[in-house]
């Protein structure tokens, strides 16, 4: 293999100048012009990236890379597989649009910390290849603490507000506890193979110590990071408050690396226990009809996007539960189905989860507000971007012709084969509880649409609004683009994640095509060619028929009421109510309505209604509360007399010479 | 027959699960009557026509289909009780309650060690299933009237069981469960009546004032 | 390549029949002479001839709304197997499809609702949202049932497959299964119980509310748009309620058709004796629909 050919090393170029692309700014007077270099480096990076991976697909193998580091930990082992590869495009191709984006939406000469902000998400960038490519323990887990920690000062630019402060703090405390949790896991890993290399697929046999406590770790740590419930709530929070295009990266990629840990570690084993096919699909289901519960009740667009990720790696983890149990019962369609059903949702969610939060930054950039009920009629004010909104948030409801249903209808396949093909379809349940999820997703993003984009503006800010620059514009039709065709064309996913999902889940060519051939890739083209087809045939003779009748134009009707106001429209909070109450414990909303019993005249009353993160407030705030007064008893030992220290040494000298003997 | 059997058990699970939906006393009542009447057609299906087998089902029906509900329905109408059931639980959340414990009622039965030719029949997870469904309507509802209803339900499911043994059981044995439970209605009718007199409600959940502190 | 063109021609041109059966059934439990049968057509034909009304704070989603509406329908009509035959487009997971299109015709439903920002529009999509939510488990528990009993992924496959013989053998099951689609096919077409088709009244509606501020043509593609949806989810329930095929071609058409005039006769019945549901009550049933179908595959897998 000609050294001047090899993916892998493509790879490394472009993280190396995605590290490095913050840091010529760094030096130059005018910020400005550091950030079109680092924007222009990163999208050179991310095509240089999108070619290694077409390399790649083509058949090239990558080489392995040992660099020898004086460090006692081992060489850092450089590798690129398939599995790599569903990870590594969405990365290279959302990174390459928020870094253009990040041009208009952060624009270094009227925003503070521009410079911080430019050099930290190269870093961010730089930091998720290097996990994906990490073959050896030390090098995963330092490219992880760059990622986290530039993730944690990229939320950080704007330290001005509490909930900001608030919300990097729990991130923090998540993300090095989930750390820990991986510290521990490798350790063991070394302990088992005796080598900080990763070992090769399939090769750790199940009966190694502490098997079970490397996985259950693996979970815990990968887990949080990726957003399973019930690790789940540092991210709300911090997908809010951090940048708007920060929050693509985080949604978008950030939480797939968790999903790519979880993945690498399981392929260690030739064999899984029998119960972790089981937990992760219950965990997918958990995080997928709580998250999106929790996503229909809420007023804050960021936050309500937050949630959605939330369910969307819950469906990612239904499909690997799926594949999983699929492997333990010898049931080649589930393995097939699953890991190809989660494979490509990984890449569709990245796709237009990117998008959507670039939406919801236009949106907070024009309006300042993140509130969905002071917007309204921005349709009207930014077409374009209403319109890329629009098919993100059809491709998330995993509606066709959109690259969400795809992804979708490899698990529904899965689900029903299992249902016609099993004794005891249990794993045939997961067919309803998409569809009830797919249901509930209808309502969030109908709401997030409607009350948004539609309607007339509820505030001043939402009717002053105006369309975002090119700049901005630009990398979401990009990523709109890439939804649509996937969508029309799904034997593009599928031709993607095959190989992958051979290698992966050691599944044979044939046993592959049999299983493919029930999913309707080549149909559904068809079909969606026909649906467009018909729509457009429809809305021509539609406009045929307008202009030939006669026009008229005024108010809308509102039941002959003759002077309606905007505050009149329906708002998001009421268009969720009904769900959120039918859903009930689910989701909890906290209400506090003023008492006005008995009162003639009532005062100023104020009314609360919102739905809180569960979790977090309810169980870990008050449990850390608890652990934070305990150990203010603690804190009477510091007191600051020395001499009193010095007995506290001499007492636990005393003690530990008591115990050594 | 075994198959009209089988369709008619169906029948007795899902009065089961209309009981748990319904909002209304009235219906309920005529809920279990129903189920009463289908529960005397029952043996007549699965066993060849004696003297005795006319018997049983001309008094099971007489006994759950008429007798009992329009005990019942007088006392709602004596007491005054309100129309609605009350219930503790919220329809929806009782409703996949009871949908969960049929399936388990499935999944339990699968591994009870049947004879042979009961295998194959529904009745023994439909028994299983009015049982607990009977015993989900006791618990969640809060007027003594339904918990009656309840009882009725528990007793069909009893019932149920016991009809694929109709051909070893003496009558004797019926008619004293049959007796027992008209005694255990007698007495909750005049128990509810003289709450209502006393209290003026029939709460049940408003007795544990009367708890000693 | 008959049956396709009769299945396009039937699929096309019976459903407004379809609104004008209800329509003289429900006139004759009210002891009223009604509107003629056809009545359903001229009214097309007369919005289709009308001039448009549009709020000025509608876009272009608005006008969007009822042609994506109806080019959904449409394609899922093309999925769904009718008189006995296979449907001209049909594909190994096609019922997924067919589930996701009603999805997305509500999705552009309910957003050209919420673009007029009138409250009743928005309380309208709503509702329409929440309760369809509830119906979509139901629908799919049903179709893994009735996918175990044929063996296929194929919608042609497993709407043709119940028989009079499936009946006997799995009665019990299939009796469950036609309940919870018929439920389906009554909440999906904001029909009694569920949602009053005939009140113009604001207040108390579901699918009417939100096409208040169509005019038109629009309106019109919205009027046959509903039709055909009956039409669809009606042929779905007859194929499982009324298995019958003769073996004969024509035959098999003709019972068909008389079976959806028969079903619109039976919606007809059931909501001269029905009254509306309270909002509230709504969901319990479509939950207990969902526990009906669930159910029917507890049964079958036994």
């Amino acid at each position: 293999m000609t050294i001047s050919h090899d993916p892998t090393l493509y790879l490394l170029t472009a993280a190396t100048m995605l590290a490095l692309s913050g840091l010529p700014g760094l030096f130059f007077r005018s910020p400005a012009s550091g950030q079109r270099a680092a924007a222009f480096t990163a999208v050179i990076a991310s095509l240089l990236g999108v070619f290694a991976i077409i390399t790649l697909l083509e058949g090239t193998p990558g080489a392995d890379w040992q660099i020898d580091w004086p460090l006692p930990f081992g060489p850092a082992i450089f590798s690129v597989d398939q599995l790599s590869t569903i990870f590594l495009l969405p990365l290279f191709l959302v990174t390459g649009c928020v870094s253009v984006y990040s041009l208009a939406y952060w624009p270094a000469r009227e925003q503070p910390g521009a410079r911080k902000l430019t050099l930290f998400l190269g870093l961010f960038a730089a930091a998720m290849v290097v996990v994906v490519l990490a073959r050896s323990s030390v090098l995963f887990l330092m490219a992880w603490e760059v990622m986290a920690l530039a993730a944690y000062f990229l939320l950080t630019t704007d330290m001005q507000s509490s909930e900001i402060q608030r919300a990097s703090t729990v991130y923090l405390i998540t993300t090095h506890t989930g750390t820990m949790a991986l510290l521990v896991m490798f350790s063991l890993l070394r302990g088992a193979t005796g080598t900080f290399a990763f070992p090769p697929a399939h090769t750790l046999s199940q009966a190694v110590p502490f098997a079970t406590i490397i996985i259950v770790a693996a979970l815990l740590g990968f887990g949080s990071k990726a957003g399973l419930m019930p690790l789940h709530f540092w991210l709300p929070g911090a997908h809010a408050n951090a940048p708007s295009h920060v929050s693509a990266m985080m949604s978008g990629l950030m939480l797939k690396m968790g999903v790519y840990g979880i993945l690498r570690t399981l392929s260690f084993f030739e064999a899984l226990p029998v119960w972790l096919g089981w937990l992760l699909l219950l965990l997918g289901v958990w995080s997928a009809v709580n998250g999106i519960a929790l996503a229909t009740g809420q007023r804050d667009l960021k936050r309500l996007l937050a949630y959605s990720s939330i369910e969307n790696i819950g469906i990612v983890f239904i499909g690997i539960g799926l594949a999983l149990i699929g492997i333990q019962t010898r049931s080649p369609y589930l393995v097939v189905c699953g890991f190809s059903g989660a494979f490509i949702h990984i890449i569709n969610h990245a796709l237009f989860k990117s998008l959507l939060f670039m939406g919801s930054g236009v949106l907070i950039h024009g309006t300042g507000s993140r509130e969905i009920d002071r917007m309204g009629g921005l349709a009207r004010r930014m077409p374009l971007t209403s319109t890329l909104f629009l098919i993100g948030a059809l491709a998330i409801c995993g509606l066709p012709p959109l690259n969400g249903f795809v992804g979708e209808l490899f698990l529904y396949i899965g689900a029903i084969m299992d249902g016609i093909n099993s004794p005891l379809p249990l794993a045939a349940l997961v067919a309803p509880i998409l569809a009830l999820v797919g249901g509930l997703a209808v309502i969030t993003f109908v709401k997030l649409y409607g009350i948004i984009f539609l309607g007339s503006p509820r505030s001043d800010s939402a009717s002053l609004c105006h369309e975002a620059p090119a700049l901005m514009t630009g990398p979401m039709v990009v990523l709109a683009g890439s939804c649509l065709i996937a969508g029309m064309a799904p034997s593009l996913l599928v031709r993607l994640v095959t190989p992958v999902v051979e290698s992966y889940g050691n599944v044979a060519k044939s046993v592959m095509q049999q299983v493919t051939s029930q999913v309707p890739v080549l149909p559904l083209t068809i079909a969606n060619c026909m649906l467009i087809i018909l729509g457009l045939g429809i809305g021509a003779l539609y406009l045929w028929r307008l202009r030939k009748l006669p026009l008229a134009f005024g108010s809308t009707w509102v039941c002959g009421y003759p002077a309606p106001t905007p505050r009149m429209q329906y708002t998001g909070t009421s268009f969720s109510e009904s769900m959120v109450n039918l859903l009930g414990s689910l989701v909890a909303p906290y209400r506090r309505k003023p008492a006005m019993d008995g009162v003639i005249l009532p005062q100023k009353a104020r009314f609360i209604y919102e739905v809180s993160e569960t979790v977090l407030d309810q169980v870990l705030t008050p449990i850390f509360l608890w652990i934070g007064s305990a150990f203010s008893y603690i804190r009477r030992l510091q007191h600051g007399q020395l001499h009193i220290y010095m007995l506290y040494i001499f007492i636990t000298l005393f003690v530990l010479m008591l115990w050594s003997h | 027959m075994t198959v009209f059997a089988d369709q008619l058990l169906v029948l007795v699970m899902l009065i089961n699960l209309v009981m748990l939906g319904s909002s209304r006393l009235i219906f309920s009542i005529r809920a279990v009557a129903v189920q009463g009447v289908i529960l005397g057609i029952l043996p007549g299906l699965i066993h060849p026509f004696s003297y005795h087998l006319a018997g049983i089902t001309i008094g099971i029906i007489l006994a759950k289909g008429v007798i009992i509900p329009y005990l019942i329905s007088n006392a709602v109408r004596k007491a005054h009780i309100r129309r609605e059931v009350e219930p503790f639980l919220g329809y929806v959340p009782t409703l996949l309650l009871g949908a969960v414990f049929t399936a388990l009622a499935f999944v339990f039965a699968e591994k009870l060690p049947l004879a042979p030719e009961h295998r194959d029949l529904l009745f023994v997870p439909a028994s299983i299933a009015t049982l607990l469904i009977g015993f989900l309507l006791l618990t969640t509802r809060r007027k003594a009237i339904s918990q009656v209803i309840g009882y009725l339900v528990m007793e069909n499911g009893i019932f149920v069981f016991g009809l694929l043994l109709t051909e070893a059981m003496p009558v004797m044995v019926e008619a004293g469960a049959l007796l027992d439970l008209l005694v255990g209605i007698f007495v909750m009718g005049i128990v509810i009546n003289h709450i209502s007199q006393e209290f003026s409600s029939i709460d049940t959940s408003r007795l544990r004032t009367l708890k000693e502190e | 390549m008959t049956d396709i063109i009769i299945h396009c021609l039937v699929a096309l041109l019976i459903p407004p029949l379809l609104l004008g059966v209800i329509a003289k059934t429900k006139a004759a439990f009210a002891g009223r002479v009604g509107a003629p049968y056809l009545q359903p057509y001229y009214d097309l034909y007369k919005l289709l001839r009308k001039g448009s009304v549009f709020s000025e704070t509608t876009t272009w989603v608005f006008r969007a709304g009822p042609i994506v509406t109806l080019a959904a329908t449409l394609i899922a009509a093309l999925l769904v197997p009718l008189g006995r035959h296979a449907s001209p487009i049909s594909f190994s997971g096609d019922m997924i499809l067919f589930a996701y299109l009603f999805g997305l015709s509500r999705f552009f439903t309910t957003i050209a609702a919420l673009d007029t920002g009138s409250s009743f529009e928005g309380m309208g999509a709503a509702r329409e949202v929440t309760f369809s939510c509830l119906t979509e488990p139901t629908l799919f528990f049903a179709l893994i049932t009735l996918a175990r009993m044929s063996k296929s992924l194929n919608l042609s496959t497993i709407l043709t497959h119940p028989s009079p013989t499936a009946w006997l053998a799995d009665g019990a099951s299939m009796l469950l299964l036609a309940a919870a689609l018929f439920i389906t096919l009554l909440a999906e077409n904001s029909r009694i119980p569920f949602d009053d088709p005939n009140t113009h009244l604001e207040l108390t509606m579901i699918h009417e509310v939100m096409v208040l501020d169509h005019s038109g043509p629009a309106f019109g593609i919205i009027l046959y748009g509903a039709a055909l949806k009956l039409f669809v989810l009606g042929a779905v329930f007859i194929n499982v309620a009324l298995p019958i095929a003769t073996g004969n071609a024509l035959a098999d058409w003709g019972i068909f058709i008389v079976a959806m005039l028969g079903l619109a006769m039976t919606i007809g019945v059931v909501e001269s004796v029905m009254a509306r549901l309270r909002l509230v009550r709504i969901p319990q049933l479509l939950v207990g629909a969902t526990i009906l179908s669930a159910f029917a595959m507890l049964l079958v897998l036994r």
